[in-house]
């Protein structure tokens, strides 16, 4: 299996108020969970904009997660609506690129969520190990190589 | 014109995989033609004049003053003849949606070269059960060996295949934009090269006359199933519109006539993917907080990546369907 050893790469867009002080939680709690994420902050879930998603896959990322604030917890009282109203549609986006259901996922994580942050990160890399290298790159790369 | 001791312009256009509605467009200059005709000589034009592809090799490179490339690329064809054109023009335009983006044929990037020739040529309800007549790059008659270009496995841009001096966007583009490409080489006031040509700098909305209210809507609707209000923004009545994302410079043709715009100009300047930002925008448009009503209220748009790549799949961030 393709899969065997292999390590992905996600990349997880949090937001500042909820979702990234509960990873620094888990980490403060010295919760033991996969280092497969890269954490890139941004001030709310809505600043994460579909193209950041798609620049992620197309450079590499073989996942992404999207953390914010619980429904009705946003620091910016609606922002995080922003980003439940964009997901659906981006999700049915990437159906049709052919990129996996698990690739992209979008998860709600409180500061106070440490432990279910572990859990999201390990249950995703789980699933991503399971479904293999995004193949995104290396597709474009032929295309560009080979008619 | 010899007496004058200017030279004529060498000129070319030509088609790739197209409708050949740019080449109509450039017809629909008119009495303009006939200026074009007198400082200029058409070395090559499929659609109306003469003109053989050994003529081209035949010349100096850089002989011809300027290219018009017409079309996507998707077959051998198409690629031989972008490389040869390239070679022999100073200026080579990718001129149209479909050179500059990919076009209506980018859409092909969905599916893949078999799913398209099963479709048209082995099971599609216009085709006799069991008629296996299939296109083959090479046959062998009784006088010798044919052949015909070998369709890719994807539909590129143009840049994609050479490198381009110019874009002239739009499905098509407009007279006005043809006549200011070929004054501005016949007078030699070029642009920077690289740059988008006879089109705007800021996106469809910002031309559009019709009023945003910041409204939020319950339900999508496609053109023909609303009567809508001429003075409201579409996407507020629940249209698609790619307005947003779509750079201007058309006089805001479709929104005026009561269409959404369908973003054949192309991503707004700064805009890196037309297709995520129209997914944002359709997105702020839902009333809804509830992920089970807004997933109902989104089965009106039934067909999300048509709408976010209408004209540029194949210039969107991932090209093509995995
Ligand atoms: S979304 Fe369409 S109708 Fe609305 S302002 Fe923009 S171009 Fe005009
Ligand atoms: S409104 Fe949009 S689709 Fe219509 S001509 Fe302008 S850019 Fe093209």
């Amino acid at each position: 299996m393709m899969s065997n050893g292999f390590e992905p790469k996600i990349v997880g867009f949090l937001c500042n108020w909820c979702s990234y002080t509960g990873a620094d939680l888990a980490g403060t709690s010295r919760i033991k969970y996969a280092t497969n994420l890269r954490v890139i902050r941004t001030m709310c879930s809505a600043r994460i904009d579909p193209t950041f998603i798609l620049k992620a896959l197309l450079e590499g990322a073989d996942g992404v997660l999207i953390c914010g604030c619980h429904p009705g917890d946003c620091h910016y009282v609606e922002g995080n609506y922003k980003a439940m109203r964009r997901y659906p549609l981006l999700k049915r986006l990437l159906d049709a690129y052919g990129i996996e259901n698990e690739r992209v996922q979008l998860e709600w994580v409180s500061a106070s969520e440490g432990r279910r942050f572990a859990e999201v990160v390990d249950r995703m890399t789980e699933q991503i190990k399971a479904l293999g290298p995004c193949k995104v790159r290396t597709a474009l790369a032929f295309d560009m190589a080979e008619r | 014109m010899e007496t004058t001791g200017k030279k004529k312009l060498q000129i070319a256009l030509y088609w790739g995989a197209a409708c050949g509605g740019c080449d109509v467009a450039v017809l629909d200059t008119n009495e303009f033609i006939l200026d074009v005709a007198a400082i200029a000589d058409i070395r090559m034009w499929p659609i109306a004049t003469d003109g053989k592809y050994k003529d081209i090799e035949a010349m100096e490179d850089g002989e011809l003053d300027l290219v018009l490339f017409n079309g996507a690329v998707r077959n051998s064809e198409n690629e031989h003849v972008a490389k040869l054109l390239r070679r022999k023009a100073r200026v080579m335009v990718a001129f149209g949606s479909c050179a500059h983006i990919g076009g209506i044929p980018g859409l092909a990037n969905q599916v893949t070269k078999e799913e398209i020739f099963d479709r048209a040529y082995l099971n599609n309800p216009s085709i006799e059960p069991g008629n296996r007549t299939v296109p083959l790059p090479e046959s062998h008659v009784e006088a010798g060996a044919l052949e015909i270009p070998t369709a890719y496995k994807r539909v590129y841009k143009l840049d994609d295949i050479v490198p381009i001096d110019y874009y002239v966007p739009g499905c098509p583009p407009l007279p006005a934009q043809i006549k200011g490409v070929l004054l501005a080489v016949a007078t030699g006031q070029l642009p920077a090269r690289g740059s988008v040509v006879g089109a705007g700098h800021r996106t469809v909305c910002d031309d559009c006359r019709r009023t945003r209210h910041e409204r939020k809507i319950k339900k999508f609707y496609r053109p023909w199933q609303i009567i809508q209000d001429p003075e409201t923004c579409l996407l507020e009545q629940g249209i698609v519109c790619a307005g947003s994302a779509t750079r201007s410079g058309c006089g805001v043709r479709c929104p005026n006539s009561n269409m959404p715009c369908r973003g054949c100009y192309g991503p707004a300047p700064n805009v890196k993917d037309q297709g995520a930002k129209i997914v944002s925008a359709v997105a702020s448009i839902i009333d809804s907080k509830d992920p089970a009503e807004i997933d109902r209220i989104l089965e009106d748009v039934p067909d999300i990546m048509g709408y976010a790549y209408r004209f540029g799949l194949p210039a969107s961030m991932l090209q093509r369907r995995i």
